[in-house]
Order: structure tokens, then sequence, then C-alpha cells
């Protein structure tokens, strides 16, 4: 039961939100300079026919509430109209531009955990040491530069001066583009690996001194069993709760990282169409993205329940 | 290892503010026969490729890259103080009313809404700075908010309430104080992500006109000069990420001190 209820709550609350960021990106139409009709006519000539045509197919002689109405229910079957700078269906831009943004957002997720999680252990297990330090200062270090600069930084030392990597682009073969999204990916992973460097070691530390893990260890529990089925356990709930964290800085690093590359991908997308002011791809580009973030959260609480009995029981508020 | 953070902020606040009187050179002045050039007694940073000064342009952009983010902070951190602190100080409908909305505010990808609005509503600093401010403040107010439930059932506030002090008196008086550690380590926080976003901004080349001397500007502006003279673009990188990194540091150092210090 209360895990129906929670779950419901957060259905809820998922819709809300993505409700509220689909008027602000509708919005977006209406408040922009020159109005829709000059937006929407884009580089067309503007005619009393052109201008009647676009009126009527965009039913903007209808009021806002109507208007919103249509544009939404058009947007929740996945049509978001056509965009204004390529006259192609928004839907098929985005599509073709996804594969560089999802390969390069796995890779540094591969990154973030492959690096934090055995750094934060090494951390944690050399409590105060030396290497502790050093690993403490260089997260916090790295969580404070930021993507673009780290990029730069990536981009001038082992592309440019040193030549190991690829300049510019993403590649053709499997391989190339392995070599050409390394660089970028790690200019994405470093601050989020930090992050989960300092979330991982403050578990284990926590983790260290708890009773229950001695108990278990006294009852004589093969040491696998305690490991995974209790130390892990627990260790898991901090590092989920940093991934909503984790998953907004990969969707707005990616931005930088990939105008800083040259990729193009989603963030190159949403930064031309911006400045294009090709509105339906910008609008179907901040939804997306909401409800990527609000997918994923649902995804986080939802593996809260399937680790931690407590919550499952509705014992501790979520 | 205060002292030199302090001092490097110190000296980034003076360069913010008379950075335009040492810059050696007109920070827009061009000299297309020099075109891009490397390090030279002349231009101790080079040039970019219409010949103008890095030094002078570095210089002439500190104002505006440093001191928007304080105005980010002041705002940021006031409002979310004294928000934060009336929600959870007087609780009930006020309360649920704002926790309700940060909630919301908290789960909105912020980074892609600013680049929206800013980009396609145009620009200049004062959108970006009003809508970090904006987007920034409810994180803050949680925080202030939980650590205020906390403090109001100690005893000293229960003793201030008790001599019949007013709420307002009993809130700015008695308990802001103790929440300094936190209030003083959210500016600096602030400070950084206004820092880093409003560089990330016009590096992405959203709300300003192109030619302005602007270190994110000019990151991506002279990035394809990365082999002819990378300072034109990595110097930039270094000087925010400098000031982001010791500003962090310090904040998590003032913050260790002051609750050590502070606690009562």
């Amino acid at each position: 039961m209360a895990v129906l209820s929670l779950v419901a709550r957060r259905l809820a609350a998922a819709l809300v939100l993505l409700g509220a960021l689909s008027v602000i990106t509708y919005g977006l139409l209406v408040a922009s300079p020159g109005g829709p009709e000059q937006v929407l006519l884009g580089t067309r000539p503007s005619t009393p026919e052109t201008r009647a045509a676009i009126r009527a197919e965009y039913h903007l002689d209808d009021p806002f509430p109507l208007r919103y109405a249509h544009w939404l229910g058009d947007a929740v079957h996945g049509d978001f109209g056509v965009s204004i700078y390529s006259r192609e269906p928004v839907t098929d831009v985005i599509a073709d531009r996804l594969p560089v943004t999802a390969g390069l957002a796995g890779y540094a997720l591969l990154i973030t955990f492959a690096v934090g999680v055995p750094v934060g252990l090494v951390a944690a297990m050399g409590r105060g040491g030396l290497l502790d330090q050093g690993i403490t200062l260089g997260s916090l270090v790295l969580l404070a530069v930021p993507p673009f600069a780290m990029s730069i930084l990536l981009l001038y030392g082992f592309a440019v001066a040193l030549g190991w990597f690829p300049v510019f682009g993403a590649g053709d073969t499997f391989m190339e583009r392995v070599t050409h999204l390394t660089l970028p990916a790690v200019a994405l992973a470093a601050a989020q690996a930090a992050m989960v460097v300092r979330q991982m070691r403050a578990a284990a530390l926590d983790l260290a001194g708890q009773d229950f893990l001695t108990f278990a260890r006294a009852r004589g529990l093969p040491r696998t069993r305690v490991w995974i089925g209790y130390a892990l356990r627990n260790a898991a709930l901090p590092v989920l709760t940093v991934g909503g964290l984790l998953l907004a800085a990969n969707l707005t690093g990616a931005l930088f990282v990939e105008q800083a590359f040259g990729l193009h991908g989603l963030g190159a997308l949403l930064i031309a169409a911006v400045s294009q002011k090709d509105i339906p791809v910008v609008q179907a580009l901040v939804l997306f993205g909401g409800a990527i973030v609000v997918a994923v959260n649902l995804l986080i609480d939802l593996a809260y329940l399937v680790v931690d009995p407590r919550v499952r029981h509705g014992a501790v508020a979520l | 290892m205060r002292g030199v953070l302090a001092g490097l902020l110190g000296l980034a606040v003076l360069v913010a503010l008379f950075g335009s009187h040492l810059a050696p050179h007109d920070p827009a002045a061009q000299d297309l026969a020099l075109g891009v050039a490397g390090p030279s007694a002349a231009h101790w940073l080079g040039t970019d490729d219409l010949g103008r000064d890095v030094l002078s342009r570095l210089l002439a952009g500190a104002g505006s890259a440093l001191l928007w983010p304080v105005l980010v902070a002041v705002g940021t951190t006031t409002l979310s103080t004294s928000l934060g602190l009336l929600a959870g100080y007087r609780l009930g409908w006020i309360d649920a009313i704002m926790m309700r909305t940060v909630d919301l505010a908290i789960a909105m990808p912020g980074m892609l809404v600013l680049i929206v609005l800013v980009g396609v509503l145009g620009g200049g600093y004062g959108w970006s700075v009003l809508a970090m401010a904006v987007l920034f403040t409810p994180g803050d107010i949680r925080v202030i908010r939980s650590l205020t439930l906390a403090q109001r059932e100690l005893a000293y506030a229960e003793a201030a309430r008790t001599l019949g002090l007013p709420p307002r008196r009993v809130m700015f008086r008695h308990l802001l104080p103790n929440l300094a550690p936190t209030v003083v380590s959210n500016a600096l926080l602030s400070f950084v992500a206004a820092l880093v976003s409003l560089a990330g901004l016009s590096f992405l080349g959203i709300g300003l006109p192109a030619g302005t001397p602007d270190w994110g500007l000019m990151v991506e502006e002279n990035r394809d000069l990365l082999d002819l003279n990378p300072w034109a673009s990595v110097a930039p990188v270094v000087l925010i990420t400098l000031v982001a990194t010791s500003a962090t540091l310090l904040g998590d150092r003032l913050f260790d001190t002051l609750s050590k210090g502070g606690a009562r």
C-alpha cells in the first residue's frame, strides 16, 4: 500500500513538472521577439498568403489556452512540427543527432563509475593518509572545473600539443568513434567522477564502523554475503541519490563539451536552434531533456524501493 | 593554504575593479597586419586573429566576469536565507507552498532553461543574472529551511520565544548567527556557480554580441587558434578555473572553521 501511494505521488509530481516545462517552452514562442507569426515564418517571404497559411496551420487565431492544448496534443503524440531552419520534421532532426550524444553520455557514465567507485574506496581505506588527502583535494578541485574549461585544457594538452587524439568531429567507424569521443567523454566525466568519489568515500567510511557489519561477521556469515548483501546494499543508497545530480550534470555538460569539440549532437543542435530562433526544435529538445530527467528520477525512486526494505514498508519517508 | 586562497581572490577583486585601467593596450584595437601571434615583449599573452592584445582583453573582461557573479551571490543568498528562515520558522501554509514550489524548481533542468530563456529572449548580462538568481535560490532555501527546523527546537531558541521576542527578532538575531557557516559557504558556492554559468553562457555564444571582451566568449572565439596562440583561449580558461577553485576551496575551509568555532 505504502509502495503504491509512493509511486502514485511520484508520478503525479513528474506530470506537474513536465506540465510546467511545457508551458514555459510553449510560452517561448509567444514571448520571442517579433511574435509567433514572424518566428514561424522564418526566412520565407512575408506575403499576406504565407502569413494566413501560418496562422491557420498553427491555430494562431485561437485563444492561448486552446492553442497550447492543440500544441500539447500533437507533442504528446510525438509531433513537434517542422524545423523552421531545415524544413524537416523536428523528430527526424533529433533522431539524426541522438546517437552522438547518447554515445558521449554513455561513455562518460562508464568512465565516471569505472574510475569513481574504486578511487573512492581506495581513499576510504587509506583514511586520513596522504593518498586520501590528495584524492579528497583533487576531487574538490575537479568539481569546481566547468566542463568547457576541462574540454579546452584537454583539447590543448592531448589533441594539439601532444597530438594523441583527433581535434575535431565524431569519426565514422566504431574504432574511430571511440578515439574521437575519448577526450570529450573524459571532459564530461571528470566532475561527475569527482562527485562519485566523494560520495563513495563517505559511504564506505560510514559503513566501516557499523554494528550490523560486525554482527554479520560475528555470526559467521560468508564474506561475500556480508559484502554484497549488507555492505554494498547500504552503500548503494547514497550513490543512487547522486544519480539524479549526475544526470543533470551530464545533460548540461554535454552541451558545452559538444560545442568545444565540434561534435554534432543534441547539444550543438540546441545551441544552433536557440541562435536561429528555431523554436519548434528548441521546444522539442527542452521537453525531451525534461522527460529524461523525470524518467531517470522515477527509476531512481523505484530502485530505492528495490534496495531498501525500509522505504518499501513506508518506515522511512522518501 | 587559506592565506593563499584569500590572496588569490583579493587579487581577483583588484583586477575586477581596476582591470580596464591596467590594460597595456586598447582591448578593442585591432592590428590586422600582426594578426594572431604568440607571446612577445609587447603582447605578453600574444594576440588573437584580429591582432587584439589578449592580456588587455582579459583585464578589460575581468569586471563583468567577476562582479556580476558577486551580484548573483548576494541576491541569491539574501533571498534564500530570508525565505528559508521564514519557511522553517513559521511552518504552516507558508512552508507548504514554498516547499512545493522549491521541489518543482529543483527538479527543473536549470541550465537548460537558462540557456533557452536567455538565448531566445535576447541578451545582455542583466537577464542572465536575474535568471540565475531565480534558478539558484530554491536549492539554498531548502538547505536553510532544514537547518532552521533543527535550530528552532534548541533551548536558546525556545528561551528567546519564551521571553516574548517577536518572530522576526528570533529569526534574524538568534537563529541566523547560528546558520552563519552555511550562509557563508552557500554564498561562495553561488558565486562559483554564477561565474561558471555566466562564462558558460558566453562560451556557447549566448546573450552577448561578438567582440565583447568577455572571458567565456574569448575561450570560444579563440578555440580555433589553439595551435597558433594557445594562450588566447587557455588563459581565460585558467583564470575562470583558478577563481572558481579558490572560491570553492575557501568556502570549504571557512565552513569547517566557522562551524567548529561558532558551534554553540
